[in-house]
């Protein structure tokens, strides 16, 4: 058997390593920057760097499964009519039509259903499968308004107005040619095969000023009936989120780099946006000092949540509930080792693949092409994501009752240190061990000085 | 007189815009007046049947926004995204309007009489809009479908990064945009901006305008056009 290079002794670079120099040798073949799906694959500081403190003797869990530790949450009670009740804080975050099948879209709003949690259209529209399949449907609003209309908008139970996600910040949406089938593409009144490329602004409105009087008219045109979302992809969110709400948001979600997307540029994924631990405490931050943090305005986390424990902590950071995109895909099957061969095929590997923009998914999720498609059961599907979505749950309920919180919204700041300097300064909690938050000059009054956020 | 038929007058003065949009949705009669909207925002905005709507006044931003079905004339200025993603009826604009008239509509007819500012139908999506004056930079950005006809000159921009929207303009035009071009006035495109001009109640002769869509040259990526993006 050949020696790997790493046996015989040759050094890899670590400035110029393999997935860098095979960068380099495609834009220098194709002339064209890399087009891929998939989130921020770089390691970025994350909800793995902290950890829950759980109780001793100077807290008092509550027995595991025995004793109520409840995960429901209401969203959007500032100014609709109905608000959201969802059963668990673990939502789906919005996907379009278009980048994923209809046998994908049925099956998240199958699977987000099962577990009484809510799911969300794309720059795409709204599609009859995914509405029949959903019982609660977040309708998002975006700058290309591709099948946007005042139908569809009155069947929604709340409206997303999206500025922006966090594999994207400051981008629009993109859709290959290859997508853009003959429903695709009258869905988005565009020509069938054409690269898609959506504005990253919205077309009528510039500015947060303006953004008031939009969502004055999406209220007006919904009688004030459904809660309308605020999206924004994690960059200067604590100034976004303050705008965000000063605009009328009843719910602002942001999303961290992490963030999945089915086609960006590798470059804007990767360099452009801050991690999500790095926003929630920003944006609690932000509704904390409006007066509005857990009492008026609810904040949605995502980027990167794959555990229960992923939910947990964004939830002790002050999320009231979270997303997940790229985790529900894989829970639909993307990925799976079942295709390992066909991904072979493609030129990626089982858990590898990201070119969702590519449509030529073997899973049938990320691909408009119909035999690929009807490779995906929606039914079993759904019930994989129901499953899924049911593990995270009851997994942050563990952690829940362990730091002895009879809901898992009560998990606090308190409840968390972090395992890096960088975690501890972007999390705004202290390093483990210590009481030291970097950066955070503040002191409280009473006990140990530690100058954390807390959800008081 | 026939309780549908008889004009339901709203004041604007003395009621708020919420309860005038609450009634357009539930409509008791099939015509309405709206008095003293003292630039006031989403006026008449959802209809979703086909009353008539007369503003006497001047509005604020998006106005008969998402329209479906509805005639709505606004006897007076229009602020940003008159007609905004509108689907079908009629919005009539006596007046001039702000950016972004007609901002990504579906269908139905939007008539400015006066001129648009810029913007003036970006991502249209099938709408018919027809234009007395003039229109300002960067109108027909993204235009998908639909046609939009402007009587007098069109700002710098026009067009830019168009699909498949078909422009008429009589006077001047600016600097196009990105893979916008002069195309052909054939007889078809004649007759239909003579159709549109008749819907709009506008008289002009039809040989005086000229026609722009896509180049389509950006339908498909290729770097080496990277600097038309």
């Amino acid at each position: 058997m050949t020696p790997s290079p790493a046996e015989r002794g040759l050094r890899e670079s670590a400035t110029f390593d393999r997935a860098t120099i095979a960068g380099i040798r495609h834009a220098a073949a194709t002339g064209v920057y890399d087009i891929r799906g998939w989130g921020a694959k770089r390691a970025v500081p994350h909800f793995d760097d902290l950890l829950f403190l759980g109780a001793s003797m100077s807290r008092y869990p509550l027995e595991g499964y025995r004793e109520r530790c409840d995960t429901d949450v209401v969203l959007g009670s500032r100014n609709a009519k109905y608000p959201l009740h969802l059963d668990t804080p673990v939502t789906i975050a919005g996907m379009s039509f278009g980048a994923l099948s209809g046998q994908a879209k049925e099956a998240l709003g199958r699977g987000a259903s099962e577990v009484g949690t809510s799911t969300t259209t794309g720059d795409g529209g709204m599609t009859a499968e995914e509405r029949g399949q959903s019982k609660t449907l977040v309708y998002q609003y975006l700058p290309s308004r591709y099948g946007m209309n005042p139908t569809d908008l009155r069947k929604a139970d709340a409206i997303e107005v999206v500025l922006g996600q966090g594999a994207k910040p400051g981008g629009g949406g993109m859709l290959l040619g290859q997508k853009i089938s003959d429903r695709v593409a009258g869905m988005r009144t565009l020509p069938a095969g054409i690269d898609q490329r959506s504005a990253c602004r919205h077309p009528d409105w510039t500015g947060p000023d303006d953004l008031a009087i939009k969502i004055l008219e999406l209220r007006e045109i919904t009688d004030w009936e459904k809660p309308v979302y605020v999206k924004v992809g994690a960059t200067r969110t604590y100034y976004d989120v303050k705008l965000a709400v000063a605009a009328g948001a009843d719910v602002v979600v942001v999303d961290g780099m992490q963030g999945g997307t089915a086609a960006t540029q590798d470059v804007f994924i990767e360099h452009v946006g801050i991690p999500t631990l790095a926003a929630i405490p920003q944006a609690v931050q932000a509704l904390q000092e409006l007066g509005l943090h857990r009492h008026g305005v609810q904040l949605i986390a995502s980027g990167g949540i794959r555990t229960g424990a992923d939910v947990a902590k964004a939830m002790a950071l002050g999320a009231d509930a979270v997303a997940i995109g790229t985790a529900a895909l894989i829970a639909l099957g993307d990925n799976s080792p079942e295709y390992a061969a066909e991904y072979e095929a493609l030129g990626s590997a089982a858990g590898f693949y990201d070119d969702f923009q590519d449509g030529r998914d073997p899973a049938g999720i990320t691909t408009q092409d119909p035999e690929l498609a009807a490779r995906l059961d929606p039914v079993r599907a759904g019930k994989q994501l129901a499953n899924y979505l049911r593990v995270l749950t009851m997994e942050a309920q563990t952690i829940a009752r362990a730091c002895g919180k009879s809901h898992v919204r009560h998990l606090e700041p308190e409840d968390l240190v972090a395992l890096t300097i960088e975690a501890a300064a972007m999390a705004r909690v202290p390093l483990a061990g210590t009481e030291w938050i970097p950066g955070n000059t503040k002191r409280s009054g009473a006990g140990p000085s530690t100058g954390r956020n807390t959800h008081a | 007189m026939d309780p549908l038929t008889e004009a339901i007058t709203v004041d604007l003065a003395t009621q708020p815009v919420r309860a005038l949009n609450a009634e357009l949705h539930s409509p008791s009669s099939k015509a309405y007046e709206v008095l003293a909207p003292a630039g006031a925002h989403a006026v008449a905005a959802g209809i979703d049947s086909g009353i008539s709507v007369d503003v006497r006044g001047h509005v604020g931003y998006y106005a008969a926004g998402m329209n479906d079905g509805g005639v709505v004339t606004i006897h007076g200025n229009a602020g940003t995204g008159v007609a905004e993603n509108m689907m079908s009826g009629t919005v009539r604009v006596t007046g001039d309007a702000s950016q972004s008239a007609g901002a990504t509509a579906h269908g139905g007819l939007l008539v400015i009489d006066g001129s648009a500012s810029m913007r003036c139908g970006i991502s249209m999506k099938g709408v018919d809009i027809v234009v007395g004056g003039s229109v300002g930079p960067m109108s027909g950005f993204m235009a998908q479908a639909g046609r939009m006809v402007v009587c007098c000159d069109a700002g710098d921009g026009l067009g830019d990064s168009i699909y498949e929207a078909r422009l008429y303009v009589r006077g001047a035009v600016g600097a196009l945009g990105a893979d916008c071009v002069e195309k052909p006035m054939r007889d078809e495109h004649r007759a239909e901006l003579a159709e549109l001009l008749a819907a709009a109640g506008l008289e002009h002769d039809v040989t005086e305008f000229r026609r722009y869509g896509s180049a389509r040259r950006l339908y498909h990526f290729h770097s080496e056009q990277a600097g038309s993006y």
